[in-house]
Formats: C-alpha cells, structure tokens, sequence
C-alpha cells in the first residue's frame, strides 16, 4: 500500500503551457456546410490501410462506404458528401506523406445513404455485432490517435477490463473541440459510453475532465445521471499532459501501464468523448464517421471557432469558414501546439484524428536558436514518463542507439513538455523520434 | 484560398519563456546583494576587485572565442556569473593582478578549454579559486582588513583570523593539550576555550556578515536573500543545498565537539565560512551537478562529508571549494547510477 500524504490526483512531471483556450471555449460548435469536394484518405487510423470499392466515376451517397477493411486492424472510409468519385490516387495527407485518397466532387445534394437510419432494435445486438458496426462505421480513436476503436474494445479474456476511463481531459492547449461536444452532445457521449460499458462490464466507469472544465463537468455529471449510468466524473488538476492515456490512468488509479504494455495490462480501457459519441451513431443511429468537431484557432486565424466538418474536407476549405488567415501566420498545425504536425500546405484534409486545426502566429511559434546544454535538469524534472530527455538526445546525436534503448528512448510519448522547457532550445523530441525510429528498425533487423 | 510553402517543424510548437541568457543573469542579480555587502563591509577596494575578476572573465571568454572562431557568446551572462563568483571568493585585500589572473584561468582552462558553457566538468570559479590558492596562498588566506561594524574573527579579540581559522587554532591547541599534557602552557588552554565559547555565542555576527572571509561569503543574511529568489524561480533545486547543508551540520554536531560525540555546534559551522555561498550558489551550478533527482540529494551530502572531513580533520579550515570541486567530478557517474525510475518499471 502506498503512502500518499497528498492525496491530490496526479502524476510525475509535466508542464503548464498557457491554455489559450479562450479563443474558442465560449463558442458553441458551428456545422460548416458540405464542400464541394473531399479528399478522404484510405488510411486514416493506425494499422492496415483499407482497399478501395469504388472507381472513378461511380456515384456515391454521403455513408456510403468506400473501402473495405484491410484486415482485422482496419477500419474503412465513407463518403462525407454526394457526387462523383473523381480520382483515387495518392494526395498529401496531414501525417506529412502522400497517402492513396479518393477524391469525391460534390452533387451539391448532400444525399444521404438509406443505410443510414436509426436501428430501433440496436438493444438486441450481441457485444460481437457492436464491435462490428464499430468497425464497420470506420471509428478510429478521435482524441488524435486513431487507433482503431473495435480492437481496443475487444481485450484478450485474459486481460479482464475492471476500469473504463472516458477521456475529456482535452488537455492540449488551444483545443476545445471535446469540451464543446461534452457541453453541447453529452446525452450523445454518455449513450456511446453505456454501449461501450455494455460489451466492456467493468466494475468502475469514470469520466475524466480537467477541472479548467467545470461547467462540461455538471453537465456530464447531469448527463450520466439521467442516463442512469453509474459512473464517476473525476475533475482532474490541470496539467499537461494530463489526457495522455497513461498518465491519465495513473492519476486517476494509482496503476502504472508497465514499459511496452498496454491499459489493459492493468486493467483499464480509455475511450475519448468524441469516440464515444461516435459510438452512439454508430450503433443506434447506423451513421457512420463523416465528419467531427474540428477547434480552428491560433492567432493566425481571424474567427477562431469549432466547427463540426466533413472529413475530407481542405484544411483551405475550414480555415476560409473562419474569416482566413491573419498576416503573421506563421505554422498550420493539425492538432495542438504541443503535439500537433506542422502541415507544409493547406491542401490537405481533415481526417477522423483532426482535433483541430491550430494556425500560430510568428510570436506564438518563438522559433529558437539551439545553444549547448547547461544540464540544468529542467527536461528531467518535466518527463511523465520518468526518462533523462537531454541524455536520450546526446545519444541520439552521437548515434548511440543501443545506449539510447537503455534510457528508455522507446518509452517517449512524445508530448513534448521536455522542449517547451528547454532554455536551450533544443530539439529534444525530434531526436526522441528519429532515434524511436532507428531503435525500433535496429530491433526488427534484430529479430 | 491562398496557399504557400508553410514552414514546417517538430512539435512542440511552444516554448516557454526561459533562456541560457535569462537564467544566467538572474542568477547574477541574486547575488547582487551579497555584492553590495562586499562592498559595504570591505569598501571601494571590494567593488574594484568585483569589478576586475568579471571584466578579466568577459575578456578571456571573447578573446577565447575569437581565436577558436565561435560566435562570441558573453552577453548569455555566463562568465559574468564565473567572475562574480570568484570575487566573492576572495580576501578583501587580494593585490588587483589576483582576481585578473583568477578569471582568466577559471574561463580559459576551466570552461573554454573544455568547449565552453556547458561542457566544462568542474565548476570555473571554484577551479580558478584553487588555482590562485595553490600558487599564491599567502595573498589568498590573509585577512587583514576588517568587516565595517564588526572584527574579523567575530568576536572581541586580537587576532587576524577568521572565524573557522580561529576555531582551528583553538582546537588545535586544545587538541595538542590531549596528546600531550603538561606541555601546553594553561594559560593558552584558558585561552582557547574562551575563543571557541565565544566564537559559538557569534552567531549574530556571522548571520549578518560582521566577520572576516572572502568578499561574498560572509553574510548569510545577504546571500539567503538571492538563494529565496533562484529557489521561487527554480532555478536552483532545494535537494543539493539541503543535502550539502544538512549532513555539515549531522556531521559537525556528531563529531565537531570536543567532548564526545554529539558535542558539537552545527550552527556555527552552516553559518562560518563560505558554506553558504557554496551550498546555494556554487554547487547548485547546473552544468556541473546532477541532473537527476537522486543524484542531487547523493551530491549534496557528499559536498557536505568532504567539507566536514576537511574542516574537522584536515590541516585546512574551510573545505567548500575542494568538496564541491570534487565531487563535479563525480558527476557524470551519478547521473549514470541514479537514472530515474521510468513510468512503468517499478510496480503495477
């Protein structure tokens, strides 16, 4: 039994970046009207990229599925508006590649597939035909990970689930895509998360919110009373990263995910509100994801907002519905500022990951000269994940892979709070990721 | 909309606002009113001695950088902070060519030599202070000149020594007394007790600075001002200064007594000498101490053992500087040994 003095929630290190989420916090969710062509990848969660049912010049209604699964971690793609499919061919996708896309022109009808409609019987479902319409309606995690939400719902019976987490922790500065759609679709949310609790049947349901939150945590909390849900809603101190899955377990259980392993190892499961409203359509309402709630802000836009979007729309396409961009925009970033991808264009689409879509001015960006190291220990003491970031990065630099696996380089979630302290300036999660990337190809060469 | 070729970098894409250069000149203004107590105790000839060990250590880093052809890198503060050091660690009345040659040695083969800021394994100040004590000890240990308000010693009595040389030569009597009875005139006997009674009633005086030692270490007072605000910054970690403090005072309470064990006056020695100055000021120097959490608390306590085992023991009566330098070079062992526990390999 541990001993805890203070019995304040939380975990080891972390930072406190400025919220800034006062540009968008108050504004409620706008619906963006469908545009006029779309760009929906075939790959847009983690694992196989799904193999294209459609050919150029075929008609396609809005759900309307287009791939098929390219295995069992797989989820397909829909069509988020009526038209024509005008190409499949490989377009620039936000992760930073080229990814093979098919490209629909809009009819300008927004017609609907007939598929989808409300499944009065959805009660009567076994948890395998859930987890299969999950798939099927191509729900990959929203939070921005995108991992697959059928196979995380579907744990070994050996890894028993006695605790699911609802994350609407939102801790990324900026983003208020899940506080808008806890505060304006909590009915939604706490039905998606009684489906999941149905086919899970853990002993302890809670719903996680930073406690910079409060009105979406009386909302939540009147939301999962009425839906006669027997949960938890836990407001956590703000601290970023406090939504990152492991640290969110360890404040919010005490129970540390071990090194390589996974929540169920420990018996959790962590599901992101906006997953979890997708799981409600999904099931009940037989939609499938077609669009998501999309926070565009930064000092770079000129009418920060959130927006409920299609996927496959232009990131050109978001950003002119908010006024365009100011003089001084300096970084296009898909999700937050601590770990979002910096986009080289904006011709790229949203996708079912983009939490949001962060345009930071020249002062917001303060781009750095690098110095040396003064081993002022700030990056040590910010690490949630307990590593030596500036260690991890000489090594990295010298090459030193092997030693570089010791200090637990695979371990980096890469969030980024080592960085933001750094008064060097040092680009300690680049060095994070390429040597993750070199270690992990040295151990495959290994095995 | 119009598009462009976007800049494109890693995340994160914030940062906050801290820099080399405004850590190293906070720290400088935390030790301004150790400085301005120098100079109020020591006169104009302190501000002048204050004056040329940090123009020597600025110059040498320039002049050092020109020749290697690297950007010349002075205004990040850094050898400000290596001269103020080691004016501070110097005796009132030092002949001006000292702090001059001082910090030219601590910049050049204390810290350039290595590859400049960050890359030096020892902390520059202290290296230049061994240095000039090595090579001109009788410029570097007399004190002649005593503080405004107050005697060098700290206490009434006719002798130009320190408050920890004082005590040394008691207790070196005292000692030679036990060793060899009857030798020892009793008078000196009488004598010596009466110093060390009274040297331990002075704690007012060393708390406020009215005793003899180097320019910056002698009021506790003005330097816990400087340590309070490079605490509420963090810029320096509580663990290193607590440890070192700490385990001096365990350690001189236990065995600094004539007496017995348990005999001794730990008060006197956190407050004598330049324990303080060395504690939150010069072995917090982030280039030269641990980075891990473990590591500073190891760091700590074993500057305060070396200190202690040099003041009790040894034939020299402070024992900060030679401590702190020592244990640097353990340094990049102890951030080996004492990596933090990473999230996940401990427990379930």
């Amino acid at each position: 039994m541990e001993l805890r003095l203070f019995a304040r929630r939380s975990f080891r290190g972390g930072v406190h970046p400025p919220e800034n989420k006062s540009l968008t916090e108050h504004k409620p969710i706008e619906i963006l009207p469908p545009p006029a062509m779309v760009v929906i990848p075939v790959q847009q969660h983690i694992g196989a990229p799904g193999k294209p049912i459609v050919q150029v010049g075929d008609t396609v209604r809005v759900g309307d599925r287009l791939t098929e699964p390219g295995g069992y971690v797989s989820v397909p793609v829909h069509a988020s508006i009526s038209g024509t499919v005008k190409a499949i061919e490989p377009r620039p996708h936000p992760l930073g590649t080229s990814v093979l896309s098919i490209v629909i022109e809009g009819d300008g009808q927004d017609q609907w597939s007939p598929e989808v409609q409300e499944d009065p019987n959805w009660q009567q479902l076994t948890a395998e035909e859930i987890r299969d319409r999950i798939q099927m309606a191509g729900l990959a995690g929203m939070g921005g990970a995108a991992f697959p939400t059928h196979v995380k719902l579907s744990p070994p019976p050996n890894k028993p689930i006695d605790t699911f987490i609802l994350n609407g922790a939102e801790c990324e500065p900026y983003l208020t895509a899940d506080h808008r759609l806890m505060l304006e679709y909590s009915e939604e949310i706490v039905r998606g998360m009684a489906i999941m609790l149905r086919i899970l049947r853990p002993k302890r349901a809670i719903i996680a919110i930073e406690d910079n939150k409060m009105d979406a945590v009386r909302v939540m909390r009147e939301a999962a009373g009425k839906e006669g849900l027997n949960c938890e809603v836990v407001a956590l101190p703000v601290k970023y990263p406090q939504g990152a899955e492991k640290q969110l377990i360890k404040a919010l259980t005490g129970r540390e995910v071990p090194r390589g392993g996974l929540p169920m190892d420990v018996g959790c499961l962590v599901q992101n509100v906006g997953t979890a409203r997708a799981v409600y359509h999904a099931v009940q309402k037989r939609r499938p994801v077609v669009d998501r709630v999309v926070t565009v802000t930064g000092r770079g836009v000129a009418e920060p907002k959130n927006v409920l979007v299609r996927i496959g729309s232009s990131f050109a396409y978001v950003l002119e519905h908010c006024g365009g961009l100011r003089d001084g925009a300096a970084r296009v970033l898909m999700g937050g500022p601590m770990m979002g991808i910096a986009q080289f264009t904006l011709d790229v689409p949203v996708v079912k990951g983009t939490s949001g879509i962060v345009v930071l001015s020249q002062e917001e960006v303060r781009e750095r000269r690098e110095a040396a190291c003064i081993r002022c220990g700030r990056c040590v003491d910010a690490c949630p994940m307990g590593l030596m970031p500036t260690a991890i990065y000489h090594l990295v630099k010298h090459k030193r892979f092997d030693e570089a696996q010791e200090y637990g380089v695979l371990d980096c979630i890469e969030c980024g709070s080592c960085a933001y302290v750094c008064p060097a300036g040092l680009p300690l999660v680049h060095a994070m990721k390429f040597g993750k990337l070199e270690v992990s190809k040295r151990m495959r060469a290994a095995s | 909309m119009e598009d462009k070729l976007w800049k494109v970098s890693t995340s994160p894409h914030l940062s906050d606002r801290e820099s080399i250069p405004r850590i190293m000149w906070l720290v400088a203004a935390s030790l301004a009113p150790a400085g301005i107590g120098a100079v109020y105790f020591f006169g104009a000839r302190a501000a002048w001695t204050i004056f040329l060990a940090v123009a020597s250590a600025i110059a040498t880093e320039a002049a050092i950088q020109k020749l290697r052809g690297k950007p010349i890198t002075v205004h990040d503060g850094s050898a400000f902070v290596t001269g103020l050091l080691l004016a501070y660690n110097l005796p009132a009345e030092v002949p001006f060519w000292i702090p001059i040659i001082g910090s030219a040695f601590a910049i050049a083969l204390g810290k350039q030599i290595f590859g400049g800021l960050g890359y030096n394994p020892m902390n520059p100040a202290l290296l230049g202070r061994a240095f000039l004590l090595a090579s001109w000890p009788t410029h570097m240990t007399i004190f002649r000149t005593p503080p405004r308000g107050g005697t060098i010693s700290g206490i009434d009595v006719e002798t130009g020594a320190t408050p920890l040389n004082l005590l040394k030569q008691a207790q070196d009597v005292l000692h030679q007394a036990k060793v060899a009875p009857g030798e020892v005139p009793a008078q000196k006997i009488s004598e010596a007790m009466m110093h060390i009674s009274k040297l331990y009633e002075s704690y007012g005086n060393l708390f406020w600075g009215k005793v003899g030692g180097c320019l910056g270490e002698t009021s506790v007072f003005l330097l816990l001002i400087g340590a309070a605000f490079l605490l509420y910054k963090r810029y320096i970690d509580l663990r290193i200064p607590v440890g070192y403090i700490g385990s001096v005072a365990l350690l001189t309470w236990a065995f600094g007594g004539s007496e017995g064990l348990f005999t001794g006056n730990p008060l006197f020695h956190v407050l004598a000498g330049g324990l303080v100055l060395g504690a939150f000021f010069m072995a917090t120097d982030m280039v030269t101490s641990p980075i891990t959490p473990r590591g500073k608390w190891i760091f700590g306590i074993g500057c305060g053992v070396i200190t202690v085992i040099i003041r009790l023991i040894g034939g020299y009566p402070e024992g900060v500087s030679y401590s702190i330098l020592l244990m640097n070079l353990t340094v990049p062992l102890l951030d080996r040994y004492t990596k933090p526990a990473i999230f996940g390999a401990r427990k379930r």
